[in-house]
C-alpha cells in the first residue's frame, strides 16, 4: 500500500494506534479537568477506550505495511492486538475496587495502562527494528512507573526498582542484538532482513545478532533464565498492577518472539529452534520446580507464569503453522484463565482490610466465600492442564505441534513438568478445601463476580463454547505469517 | 606509518563498553546511580555500533537509530532516577545491599 502520510486513508492499518493515542491524550485532559474524587470516571473512560479500540480492530481489518515499512497490519497483529487489549482492559476493570487501598485511585494509573497498551501494540504491528525498539519502550516505561504507583509503599517502589533495572539491561541487550543484525544484514527492515539472510546466508555477527535480540525479548515475556524480576516484580507490586503485567504485556512480547522467529528469522530455522527450546525446557522445569517451595501467592503466580511461558515456546519449537496456532490459542486461554485467578485473588480480603498475601491465608475460604473458592479450584485445575477445562486444550495443541515437528524429547519433558506443576496448584486447593479457617472474608465487589462468573463458565466449557471459534481465528491468524 | 581504523576497532570498542556496562550492573554492590550509569554506558556501546555500521555500509538508517535511543534513553534516565527518589524516601539510602525487602 502507498503510505503517503498526508492522505489520511492511507493510514487505516494505523487506525486504532491512532486512535488509542490520541483518546490518552484527551484522557489526560479530561484527569487534570475533573477533580480527584472522581477518579474512577478516567478509569472508566481509558476502559471505554480500550473496548472501543478493540472494536476498531474487529470491525475495520485493514491489511496492510505503511510508514516506509515500519509497521505492518495483518491476521495475526490483529489477534494478537485484540488480546492484548481485552487483557489490559480486564486488568482496569479489576483495579476497580478497593483502588485507593492498592495506590491505584490516581488517574495516571490508567493513562499509563493505555499508554502501555499502545506500546504493546505498536510491538505487535513492528515491522522494523526502530519501530520495534520505541513499542517496547514505550511499553516498558510505562510499566515501570506503574509497578512503582504506590510511591509510599517500600515494597512497591522496590519492585519498580529492580524491574527498571533489569527491564534497562534487557533493552539494552535488545538493541546491541539489533545493532548487530543491521551491522551484518545492512537493513533494519524485517521483511529486508529476511531476504537479506536469504540471500547471503548466515554469518557469525549474525547469530551473536539474533542471540542478543532473542534474550531481549525472553526478558520480557520472563522465561528461564532471564526471569529473575518475575517473582519480585510480581509480589512487590500492587496486586492488580500484578495482573496487568501478567497478561497484557505478556502476549505482546511472545507475540513479537513469534513474528521475529517465524518471518524474519526463517531462513535460519534450525538456529534459532535450539534458543527456544532451550528456553522452553528451562522455564517449564525450574517453574515447576521453584514454585513447590513459595508460601507467597504471588510469587507462586509468577512462577506459574514462568511455567506457562515455557509451555506456550513448546509450540513455538515446532517451526510449523500448527505451532504457532498453539501459541495463538495458548496466550488466549492463559489471558483468561489469569483474569480469572487475579479476580479470585482480588476477591479474597480479610476482615481487617488485608488481602490474601501466602496460600495459608487462603484457608477455609470453601466455606466463607464457596462461590470464589469454587472458581479458583476451577482456575488451578485449568492451569494444571486437566480435561475437559480450557487449560488442557491449551496444552494439547501445543504439546501435538511439538510431536508433528518429531520433537518427542521436548514434548515428554513438557508433559513431566506439567505433572510436576499440579503439586503446586493441587496444594492452594487443599489448604481452601480442607484447612481450618482462620479469618473473615469480606464482601466481593460485584464487577469481581461477574468476571469470575463470566471467565469460570468459559474455561469449564470451552470445549462446547469457545473451542471452535477460538481455534479457526487462531488458524487465520497463523495463516498470515506463512 | 599510521594505523588505519577499521571498523573492527569500533565494534571492539563498543563491545567492551557493552561488557563493562553488563558487569557495571551485576558485579556492583555498592549504589544504584552507578547503575544507572551502566545502563546509559550500553547504550552508549549500541550507539558506537549502529554509527560505526552505517558509516561503514554507507546508510543513514544506523544514524537515525542512533538519534532514537538517544531520546528515549533520555526518557528511560528521567523515569529511573524518578523511581530512585521515590526508593529513597521510603528507605532513606540507595545501597544496592538495601534493596532485599524480597528474596525467594
Amino acid at each position: 500500500m502507498n503510505s503517503d502520510i498526508t492522505d489520511f486513508a492511507s493510514l487505516a492499518p494505523a487506525y486504532p494506534e491512532l486512535l488509542m493515542a490520541a483518546g490518552a491524550l484527551v484522557l489526560l485532559l479530561v484527569g487534570i479537568v475533573v477533580n480527584k474524587e472522581k477518579s474512577s470516571l478516567v478509569s472508566w473512560l481509558a476502559i471505554g477506550l480500550l473496548a472501543a479500540t478493540g472494536v476498531l480492530v474487529i470491525l475495520q481489518p485493514a491489511d496492510g505495511v505503511i510508514f516506509n515499512g515500519l509497521f505492518i497490519a495483518d491476521g495475526f497483529a490483529r489477534y494478537m492486538k485484540v488480546l492484548v487489549l481485552g487483557g489490559a482492559a480486564l486488568a482496569l476493570v479489576l483495579s476497580l475496587s478497593n483502588a485507593e487501598e492498592n495506590g491505584v485511585h490516581k488517574y495516571e494509573y490508567s493513562i499509563l495502562a493505555v499508554l502501555a497498551t499502545l506500546g504493546m501494540m505498536v510491538m505487535v504491528s513492528a515491522n522494523d527494528l526502530m519501530s520495534l525498539y520505541v513499542g517496547l519502550e514505550l511499553q516498558s516505561l510505562s510499566l515501570y512507573v506503574m509497578a512503582a504507583i504506590k510511591r509510599d509503599d517500600s515494597r512497591a517502589t522496590e519492585a519498580g526498582l529492580k524491574y527498571f533495572v533489569l527491564g534497562a539491561l534487557s533493552s539494552g541487550m535488545l538493541l546491541y542484538g539489533a545493532s548487530l543484525i543491521y551491522g551484518f544484514t545492512g537493513h533494519t527492515n524485517l521483511s529486508e532482513i529476511v531476504i537479506a539472510i536469504a540471500n547471503e546466508g548466515r554469518s557469525i555477527g549474525l547469530i551473536f545478532g539474533l542471540v542478543f535480540l532473542l534474550a531481549g525479548v525472553a526478558f520480557k515475556i520472563s522465561a528461564v533464565p532471564f526471569h529473575m524480576w518475575t517473582p519480585d516484580v510480581y509480589e512487590g507490586a500492587p496486586t492488580p498492577v500484578t495482573a496487568f503485567f501478567a497478561m497484557a504485556p505478556k502476549v505482546a512480547a511472545m507475540s513479537l518472539m513469534v513474528r521475529l522467529v517465524m518471518d524474519t528469522f526463517a531462513p535460519i530455522t534450525s538456529d534459532w529452534q535450539q534458543i527456544i527450546i532451550f528456553l522452553s525446557i528451562a522455564s517449564m522445569v525450574l517453574a515447576a520446580f521453584a514454585a513447590i517451595g513459595q508460601k507467597s501467592l504471588k510469587r507462586l503466580i509468577a512462577y506459574s507464569s514462568i511455567g506457562h511461558v515455557g509451555f506456550a515456546l513448546v509450540g513455538l519449537s515446532s517451526g510449523t503453522q500448527v505451532g504457532v496456532e498453539g501459541v495463538a490459542v495458548y496466550m488466549a486461554i492463559y489471558v483468561g484463565m489469569t483474569v480469572a485467578l487475579f479476580a479470585c485473588l482480588l476477591s479474597l480480603r480479610t476482615a481487617n482490610g488485608g488481602y490474601v498475601e501466602t496460600i495459608e491465608d487462603l484457608a477455609g475460604a470453601s466455606k466463607a466465600r464457596p462461590f470464589v473458592a469454587a472458581i479458583m479450584a476451577i482456575v488451578m485445575f485449568s492451569l494444571i492442564g486437566l480435561p475437559p477445562l480450557a487449560g488442557f486444550f491449551a496444552k494439547w495443541m501445543v504439546f501435538l505441534a511439538a510431536i508433528e515437528a518429531n520433537l518427542y524429547v521436548l514434548a515428554v519433558i513438557g508433559m513431566l513438568a506439567s505433572a510436576i506443576s499440579a503439586f503446586y496448584y493441587l496444594r492452594v486447593v487443599k489448604v481452601m478445601y480442607f484447612d481450618e479457617p482462620k479469618d473473615e472474608f469480606v464482601a466481593v465487589p460485584n464487577e469481581l463476580n461477574i468476571i469470575m462468573a463470566v471467565f469460570g463458565f468459559l474455561i469449564v466449557t470451552y470445549y462446547f463454547t469457545l473451542g471452535n471459534p477460538l481455534a479457526s481465528m487462531a488458524h487465520q491468524a497463523a495463516g498470515s505469517l506463512f | 606509518m599510521g594505523l588505519e581504523i577499521g571498523l573492527g576497532h569500533y565494534l571492539t570498542v563498543a563491545a567492551i563498553l557493552f561488557t563493562l556496562g553488563v558487569f557495571g550492573i551485576f558485579i556492583n554492590r555498592k549504589n544504584i546511580i552507578v547503575i544507572l550509569m551502566s545502563v546509559e554506558l550500553i547504550l552508549l556501546a549500541v550507539n558506537l555500533n549502529l554509527v560505526a555500521f552505517s558509516a561503514q555500509l554507507n546508510d543513514l538508517q544506523g544514524q537515525v537509530f542512533a538519534l532514537m535511543i538517544l531520546t528515549v534513553a533520555a526518557a528511560e534516565a528521567a523515569i529511573g532516577l524518578a523511581i530512585l527518589v521515590i526508593f529513597y524516601r521510603n528507605r532513606g539510602s540507595i545501597a544496592v545491599e538495601d534493596v532485599n525487602m524480597m528474596k525467594g
